[in-house]
């Protein structure tokens, strides 16, 4: 019993909690989720240690114990760098959802937060799981909670937003599961470093056509989740469906599953049809980095256009994964954590003004930033940050993924940089419309200034984007090691001195 | 030779002790139902529930000392025990989730205790038969007691609909596979299946002639399993007879079928594989394809279970497909997780449906899980084991056919039959929106608490889809063990 099984069964154990709590005492729910959720966060926290000083070699807190004797599925959980930060992501978002949720949410109260605090379950498992049916269990589990938080809470369409979401999913996670079952015929095991390591030493070698197939099935299931152009379409829907918690939760952590998958499935366990099709999949990332701001641009609607700007952003994330180089991974990572940070920032955000206004038009706003010059601010940190202005997170990530394509690739960063200046268009433009002229009489009636509860829960990632834009020293490490690792393991490893590389930026 | 060779030895009887039991305790409650009066007809569920606890111990029991009984006419290994086990707790839970039923339809007769026993003593010879004209009559056994299952509200025109389609689909189905044992004899000059295989091994006879027989038994048993192109009857009785029947009859006679098919296609036909495998490679895919794609357009909830049977019918299938150790492991698994799973559904809409069945269109369950949020909960569940997500049984089982399939090199199979299940998700999931996300209707909104006895049948459903799932290992080995090979 380690840490982190401590900080992924909390979850759990607090879901069925907040299952006893009275039905008729919403309070008590909204208290009993801000505290379970708290409370696995400070957990979470010490699961920090370990990377404290130095990056540790290998894998932390591994638990590794058999679960079902045959076929041999073991319960394997383990963290490095790559999945410290995303489990942290995910135990420091859920209590500011619950913050958000507190007033917004209002029937069904109980419900809501027990699938909230169901959902951190499965994130966390998704991220930690080392046995390939132990991460597909954690993956299709962490479906069953998002499609209830949209299809219940959500907006006017939110039903078939909710099931075009679930079947999406579906048809990815169903090809990835003959991939994994066909994985185990062929190497006995689901244990993935037993798997990677008959596949380093050769045990386990396919024919390039079986390789490609394999890497295909695992492929559709992760660029549906992250979303890849042009497997986006459930994505702006759901957005804009989902109650405000929800948004945040997919955005900033689910869509990292499918990037996390990629970076921690596709290109080990199949390094040969990885690098072969790298070209096609920097295609398809540069035409979603291109073609999702372009769409975000014309939109009337906020949230679709932020949801939009996500498909643009996970882009570059993608278009990093496949360089193949240090620095492209080591952005990917990075960018999948910035993007959390802002892109939930501004759904939050977003999220305010329409519990005031009632309405996501960009068209019913205008002037806000007279009623409420505090919410104007934080939205324009948000929307910096999002655009990528240095000293603020998102620019590491995607100067690092530009950096890292353009040794693979010159002619991708010139196309992919287009995205960069696309994002400040429609992110300004935006604040623009929303935010300055003259502000009519219901804005000024209906926009007011932030609560003290709204201040606790933005106040958090604030800070986290401007820590994460200049001090790079306490992330970069540890995501650069396991990436050298994983570059390693696809057997072209470039040996760049990152951590030289982000001192010199600071 | 001598007289005394042919009579049974006191081991043999004990081989049978399941059926003994629940032949006795079927019989006695026809009896008792002349005798009683009406207002203790309240016995007759806990009487039937003892009866079915004796004989799951009796299935245990036969199962210390494995072994041939009667001349070789059935052999009690742990494929039969399994398949008596499984049969056993079926109509354990389909007397949990009926006897509220029968109160409320005014029906509280002792002869559909006994009826649902005799089917069970059928079912339980069909899993431990080693002979065509045992399984035939166990066949038998289980079906004319099922056929008048389906009808059992004699009043209700729906459930007479449901019983005579059911009794000459059935019969037709049973001529087709009565036809093949006699071709099997004529070409073997056996009806053992041991020696079946054995004379197909050993070449001579005409291969041409075991084919025809393999395919008129197979049309048989298909009609039995509601198999494409003969799966037509399915929704058509599941919707038309009583619930707690619809629940019965889409797992226990099918399991036992699938038995059977598995029995009789592994051990005597084993040596013909390569003849019929691709002709159940095509059944399979088909059977999954037009349960899911049919299912989709259903708005009645009983009929969308049926279609949905079918489709799990095909997995099973794919399962026989593989023609293997696992293969018949993977599809005894997912067949006791299909019990649960299936009897806890139906059990719930059973409760949902009220007197006359007047509730069972899919949209009846609005607003369920806000009145009735445990049963709701419950129901979720099964769903999502029938959407095959992980930790339920269902999920596991699926997994494990799919394994055992591309084990056998099925890859086509393997995906067309989980791309398939994501179709499957599609109607499951209308089920969970209406109960979740619409504002509860007239079905919903008075609804009575559940009686005690349907709340264990749910629970105890719940608890082993999600048992199976969590835990499989117990179920597996033993399935591991004891499968054909």
């Amino acid at each position: 019993m380690t840490l982190l099984d401590l900080v992924l069964f909390l979850p759990l154990i607090g879901f069925l909690l907040l299952l006893l709590v009275p039905k008729d005492n919403p309070q008590a729910s909204r208290m009993g989720a801000l505290i379970i959720s708290l409370g696995i966060f400070v957990a979470s926290l010490g699961l920090l240690a370990p990377y404290w000083f130095a990056a540790p070699n290998g894998p932390q807190f591994e638990t590794n114990v058999s679960w079902i004797d045959y076929p041999p599925i073991r319960y394997h959980v383990a963290l490095d760098g790559l999945s410290l930060w995303l489990v942290l992501l995910s135990t420091l978002l859920t209590p500011i959802c619950v913050l958000v949720s507190w007033k917004h949410i209002d029937h069904r109260v109980k419900e809501f937060f027990a699938f909230l605090i169901l959902l951190e379950f499965g994130l966390i498992g998704v991220f930690v799981a080392l046995d390939l049916f132990l991460f597909f269990t954690f993956w299709e589990i962490s479906l069953v909670p998002m499609y209830f938080l949209i299809g219940i809470w959500g907006h006017e369409r939110r039903i078939y937003a909710a099931v075009k979401f679930f079947l999406y999913t579906m048809v990815g996670s169903m090809l990835m599961l003959t991939a994994i079952i066909y994985l185990y015929n062929k190497s006995g095991t689901f244990d993935y470093f037993d798997i990677v390591s008959q596949i380093q030493t050769g045990r386990l070698t396919f024919d390039p056509h079986t390789q490609l197939l394999l890497f295909l099935a695992f492929f559709i299931a992760f660029a549906i989740k992250v979303p890849l152009f042009p497997l986006h379409t459930w994505l702006p829907d759901a957005h804009v469906e989902a109650p405000t918690a929800g948004s945040i939760m997919l955005a900033s952590v689910m869509l990292k599953m499918g990037t996390y998958g990629l970076v921690r499935y596709c290109l080990p366990l199949f390094p040969g049809a990885a690098h072969a099709s790298a070209p096609w999949v920097a295609g398809l990332a540069i035409c979603g980095i291109i073609y999702g701001a372009l769409v975000a641009l014309v939109q009337p609607n906020m949230k679709k256009l932020v949801a939009y700007s996500s498909v643009s952003h996970l882009g570059f994330v993608v278009l990093g994964i496949f360089s193949f180089t240090q620095q492209g991974l080591d952005g990917a990572v990075y960018q999948m954590l910035a993007h959390g940070i802002s892109t939930g920032a501004l759904f939050m955000l977003v999220g305010f003004m329409y519990e005031r206004r009632h309405s996501l038009e960009i068209a019913a706003y205008g002037g806000v930033a007279t009623p409420a010059p505090q919410l104007a601010t934080v939205f324009l940190i948000a929307t910096l940050a999002s655009i990528g202005l240095p000293t603020l997170n998102n620019f590491i990530g995607e100067y690092l993924v530009l950096q890292g394509a353009s040794q693979a690739n010159f002619t991708w960063v010139i196309f992919a940089a287009l995205g960069v200046i696309l994002s400040a268009c429609y992110m300004l433009w935006l604040y623009q419309r929303a935010f300055y002229g003259k502000a009519s009489e219901s804005v000024s009636h209906h926009m007011t200034e932030l609560t003290g509860r709204e201040w606790a829960a933005i106040l958090p990632l604030l800070i986290l984007m401007v820590w994460m834009g200049t001090f790079t020293q306490t992330f970069l490490p540890a995501i650069s090691a396991q990436n050298a690792r994983i570059l390693g393991q696809t057997q072209e490893v470039q040996t760049h001195p990152v951590p030289a590389l982000a001192e010199a930026k600071r | 030779m001598d007289i005394a060779n042919f009579l049974p030895t006191s081991s043999e009887y004990i081989r049978v002790l399941p059926e003994i039991i629940l032949t006795l305790m079927g019989t006695l409650l026809m009896f008792l139902e002349a005798v009683t009066n009406e207002n203790r007809k309240g016995i007759f569920a806990p009487l039937s529930i003892a009866g079915l606890a004796a004989a799951l111990a009796g299935a245990v029991v036969a199962y210390r000392d494995p072994g041939p009984a009667f001349q070789n006419m059935l052999t009690i290994d742990g494929f039969a025990t399994f398949f008596r086990v499984l049969v056993i707790g079926v109509g354990l839970l389909a007397v949990l989730s009926s006897s509220g039923y029968l109160r409320r339809e005014n029906s509280r007769g002792g002869e559909f205790y006994a009826l649902i026993l005799f089917s069970i003593v059928g079912q339980s010879i069909m899993a431990s038969a080693n002979e065509l004209i045992m399984i035939f009559i166990g066949l038998e056994i289980s079906s004319i007691a099922s056929y008048i299952l389906a009808g059992y509200l004699r009043d209700d025109a729906r459930n007479n609909e449901s019983a005579l389609k059911y009794f000459l689909l059935g019969s037709f189905a049973t001529a087709f596979l009565l036809y093949g044992v006699a071709w099997i004899y004529g070409t073997t000059g056996s009806t053992n299946l041991v020696l079946i295989r054995r004379a197909l091994l050993n070449g001579g006879e005409p291969v041409a002639l075991a084919e025809m027989a393999a395919a008129l038994m197979f049309v048989g048993f298909a009609f039995k399993i509601s198999a494409v192109p003969f799966q037509s009857w399915a929704p058509d009785v599941y919707q038309g007879a009583p619930a707690p029947v619809s629940a019965f009859l889409s797992v226990g006679p099918k399991a036992a079928a699938f038995a059977v098919l598995l029995r009789v296609f592994m051990t005597a036909f084993g040596p013909i594989a390569s003849s019929w495998t691709p002709l159940v490679w095509g059944v399979a895919l088909a059977t999954m394809t037009v349960g899911n794609f049919a299912a989709i357009l259903q708005s009645n909830i009983k009929r969308l279970l049926g279609y949905s049977s079918i489709a799990h019918a095909g997995y099973v299938l794919v399962a026989v497909t593989a023609n293997s150790g696992n293969g018949s492991a993977a599809a005894m698994f997912y067949l006791a997780a299909y019990a649960f799973t299936n009897i806890g559904a139906f059990a719930v809409v059973a409760y949902v449906s009220r007197k006359g069945e007047k509730f069972v269109r899919v949209d009846d369950f609005a607003g369920l899980a806000q009145r009735q949020p445990g049963m709701s909960a419950m129901l979720s569940i099964f769903l999502l084991s029938l959407i095959g997500v992980p930790l339920t049984g269902g999920f596991f089982g699926k997994f494990y056919i799919f394994k055992a399939a591309l084990d056998a090199h099925l890859v086509w199979l393997t995906v067309l039959g989980l791309l398939n299940s994501a179709v499957a998700a599609y109607y499951y999931l209308r089920v969970l929106v209406v109960m979740y996300f619409k504002e509860p209707g007239e079905a919903a909104e008075d609804i009575p608490p559940a009686g005690a006895a349907l709340q264990i049948a749910v629970y105890t459903s719940a608890l082993g889809t999600l048992l199976l799932g969590i835990f499989p290992s117990w179920v597996l080995n033993f399935a591991t063990k004891a499968a054909l090979r």
